[in-house]
C-alpha cells in the first residue's frame, strides 16, 4: 500500500495533468454521450431534460434518412479505403523502384494533397465539378475531349455527387498511404529481393510473397485508420454537397451533426453517434485484435 | 527492356502530377484572374491578364489577418501543450511502474477507436459548464485534451526503445528522473517529436468542426471557419476566396518543409515493422 502510494507520488508530476485533460475531454464525454442519448436533451437547460428511455434509439432504427446515411457511410468506406490503399501502394512501389530518379521530389509532390487543408480542397473540388461549361471537369469532358455532349450537373444527382465526394477523399488520402509504405519498403532488406530474383521470381510474386507479408503490421494500421477516417468523414460532404440533393448524400456523421447543431436534438444525435461508434468498432475489431500481436523479425 | 520500364514508370509519375497538382494550378490561376463575379471559364483562365491583386485584397479585407493570427495562436498553443504533456505522459507509461498502469493504458487505447464526433456534443456541454465556449483557452484545452492519447501512444513506442543503459550515467552523477527525462528521452526522440509537431500543426491549423461549434463570435474565428463563412457571404468572389485559401495553405507547407527531414526518419524507425 505504502509502495503504491510512493509510486503514484513519483509518477504524478508526469501523468496528472495529461490524465486530467484526457478524463475531462475524452473519457467523461464518452460516458456523457451515452447518457445524453437516453434523454430528450435540452442543451440550454440540461436539468429540464426529459428521460427518453430507448426512444432515441427507436428513432434511429425507424428514421428513413438513417438508412440513406448508413448506406453512404458504408459506401464511402467500401470505395475510398481500397481506392486510397491501391493508389498509395502503387505510388510507393513506383517511387521505390530502382530505376526511378528524384525520389524525394516525387514523394513531396504526391504528399501535397495530404498537407493541404480539407476545407480548401473540398471547395476546390466543388468548383472543379461545377455545373455547366464553367467547371473545369465539364469543360475537359465536353469541350476538349468531346466525350459527352452536354455538361453534367455533378452535384445535382445523388450518385455523381457521391462520386465527387469519393474522388476528393481518395485524392487527398493516397499520399498518406504512400509515405507510410515508402518508409516501410525502405526498411526491408534488399538481400531478400535479390535472393528471390536469382531464383527467377517475377515482380508480381515478389510483391505478393515478400513485400506484402513483411509490411503486414503496417497494412493493418493503415486499413484501420482508413476505415476510421472514411466512417468519420465530415468536411467533404459538409462543404461540397451539404448532404444534398435532398439529404441523399448525408453521411451518418454529417446527419448527426445536423440533428445536433441545426435542430438541437442532442439526444437523438448522441444516439446516432453511439450507433456510429459501435459500427466503427465492429468494422475494425478483428484488425485491432491482431495489431498488438503482429511483430516481424528478419 | 529495363530502360523502357524506367521510362514508363516516370511517365506514370509525370501523368500523376496533372491529377495531384492540376487542381492547385487551377486554384492559382483563378486567384490571379480579376473580375470573377461568376466562376471564370477555363478559356478565360488561360487568356486573361494575371495579377496578384486578389492576394493583397484577401489579406487586407474582412479581418483576414485577425483570423490568421487567431489560427496561429491556437495552433501554436495546442502544439506546445500537446508536445509537452504527451511526452510527459509517454514517459510515465514507458518508464514508471504503478498499480493500474496496464489497465489505464488499455483504456486509453480503446478510446482511440471510438469516433471523435461522439465526443463533440458532451465536450461542448462541458466547455459550456466551464464557461469556456467562445474562448481560446477552451478551444486549446479541447484540442490538447482530445489529442493526448494518440500522441502518448505514438511517443511511448519510441521511449521504450531507448536503451536504459543511457540512464545509468546520469543516475550515477546523481541526476533524478526529471534529468533523465530531459537529457536522455527528449533529445533521443527528436525525430518522433518532430513528426508529432507536424501532425499537431496540420491537424489544428486545418481543424474545422470543433472550431465551428465552439467559437461563436466573429472576432474569435479561426481561418478554416472564416474561409467557409466567407464563401457563404461572397459566393461569387471566386478569385478572392481562392487567394485567401492559398494564403491559408502557406503555413502548413512551410512547417512541413521545415520538419520534413525528421518526418522521414521517424517513419523509417516506426513504419510498423520492427528492425
Amino acid at each position: 500500500m505504502r509502495k503504491a502510494l510512493k509510486q503514484y507520488a513519483q509518477v504524478s508530476p508526469y501523468l496528472s495533468v495529461g490524465l486530467a485533460l484526457t478524463l475531462a475531454f475524452v473519457l467523461y464525454p464518452m460516458v456523457k454521450g451515452m447518457y445524453i442519448s437516453f434523454f430528450h436533451y435540452n442543451v440550454i437547460k440540461p436539468e429540464t431534460s426529459e428521460a427518453a428511455g430507448f426512444a432515441n434509439y427507436k428513432h434511429v432504427f425507424t428514421d428513413p434518412l438513417i438508412l440513406t446515411a448508413l448506406r453512404n457511410s458504408l459506401l464511402m468506406a467500401a470505395v475510398t479505403v481500397p481506392g486510397q490503399w491501391i493508389a498509395g501502394v502503387i505510388l510507393a512501389l513506383i517511387i521505390q523502384a530502382k530505376t526511378v530518379r528524384l525520389k524525394v521530389l516525387w514523394r513531396l509532390i504526391y504528399y501535397i494533397p495530404v498537407i493541404s487543408s480539407w476545407i480548401v480542397v473540398s471547395y476546390l473540388f466543388r468548383f472543379l465539378f461545377a455545373d455547366g461549361h464553367e467547371g473545369l471537369i465539364n469543360y475537359a469532358l465536353v469541350d476538349v475531349l468531346r466525350l459527352i455532349g452536354e455538361p453534367i450537373g455533378w452535384l445535382q444527382n445523388t450518385w455523381t455527387a457521391n462520386l465527387v465526394v469519393w474522388l476528393v477523399s481518395i485524392w487527398k488520402g493516397a499520399g498518406w498511404v504512400m509515405v507510410l509504405y515508402l518508409a516501410a519498403l525502405q526498411s526491408i532488406p534488399k538481400s531478400l529481393y535479390e535472393a528471390a530474383e536469382i531464383d527467377g521470381a517475377k515482380p508480381a510474386s515478389l510483391f505478393h510473397r515478400i513485400t506484402l507479408p513483411l509490411v503486414r503490421p503496417l497494412t493493418l494500421y493503415v486499413i484501420i485508420n482508413l476505415i476510421n477516417g472514411a466512417i468519420q468523414a465530415f468536411i467533404q460532404v459538409y462543404a461540397i454537397t451539404q448532404g444534398g440533393p435532398m439529404d441523399s448524400t448525408q453521411l451518418l456523421n454529417t446527419y448527426l451533426y445536423k440533428q445536433a447543431f441545426q435542430y438541437f436534438d442532442f439526444g437523438y444525435a448522441s444516439a446516432i453517434s453511439v450507433c456510429l461508434g459501435v459500427l466503427i468498432f465492429a468494422l475494425t475489431y478483428s484488425q485491432q485484435r491482431s495489431i498488438g500481436r503482429e511483430r516481424i523479425e528478419y | 527492356m529495363s530502360k523502357l520500364r524506367a521510362a514508363l514508370l516516370h511517365l506514370v509519375l509525370i501523368a500523376g502530377i496533372a491529377v495531384v497538382v492540376g487542381p492547385f494550378v487551377y486554384m492559382l490561376l483563378t486567384a490571379m484572374t480579376t473580375d470573377n463575379y461568376s466562376l471564370p471559364s477555363p478559356q478565360k483562365l488561360m487568356t486573361d491578364a494575371k495579377t496578384l491583386g486578389n492576394f493583397a485584397e484577401a489579406w487586407g479585407k474582412n479581418h483576414f489577418q485577425l483570423f490568421f493570427a487567431n489560427s496561429l495562436l491556437v495552433t501554436a498553443a495546442t502544439m506546445a501543450f500537446s508536445l509537452m504533456l504527451s511526452s510527459c505522459m509517454a514517459y510515465s507509461f514507458a518508464r514508471f511502474e504503478f498499480p493500474g498502469k496496464e489497465l489505464l493504458f488499455r483504456l486509453f487505447v480503446f478510446t482511440l477507436f471510438v469516433p471523435a464526433i461522439i465526443n463533440i456534443i458532451p465536450q461542448f456541454t462541458i466547455l459550456k459548464s466551464l464557461h469556456l465556449v467562445d474562448n481560446y483557452a477552451g478551444l486549446v484545452l479541447l484540442y490538447v485534451g482530445s489529442g493526448l492519447v494518440g500522441s502518448t501512444f505514438f511517443l511511448r513506442g519510441f521511449f521504450e526503445r531507448i536503451p536504459r543503459e543511457l540512464e545509468e550515467s546520469i543516475v550515477i552523477d546523481g541526476g533524478g528522473r526529471f534529468t533523465v527525462f530531459r537529457s536522455v528521452y527528449i533529445p533521443m526522440s527528436l525525430p518522433a517529436l518532430g513528426t508529432l509537431a507536424i501532425f499537431s500543426f496540420q491537424g489544428t491549423w486545418d481543424e474545422f468542426v470543433v472550431a465551428l461549434t465552439v467559437m461563436k463570435s466573429e472576432a474569435h474565428r479561426t481561418l478554416p471557419v472564416a474561409l467557409q463563412l466567407f464563401r457563404g457571404q461572397y459566393a461569387s468572389f471566386y478569385g478572392l476566396f481562392f487567394a485567401g485559401s492559398i494564403i491559408a495553405l502557406v503555413p502548413t507547407i512551410l512547417v512541413f518543409l521545415l520538419f520534413q527531414k525528421q518526418f522521414v526518419q521517424a517513419n523509417l524507425s516506426d513504419g510498423g515493422v520492427k528492425n
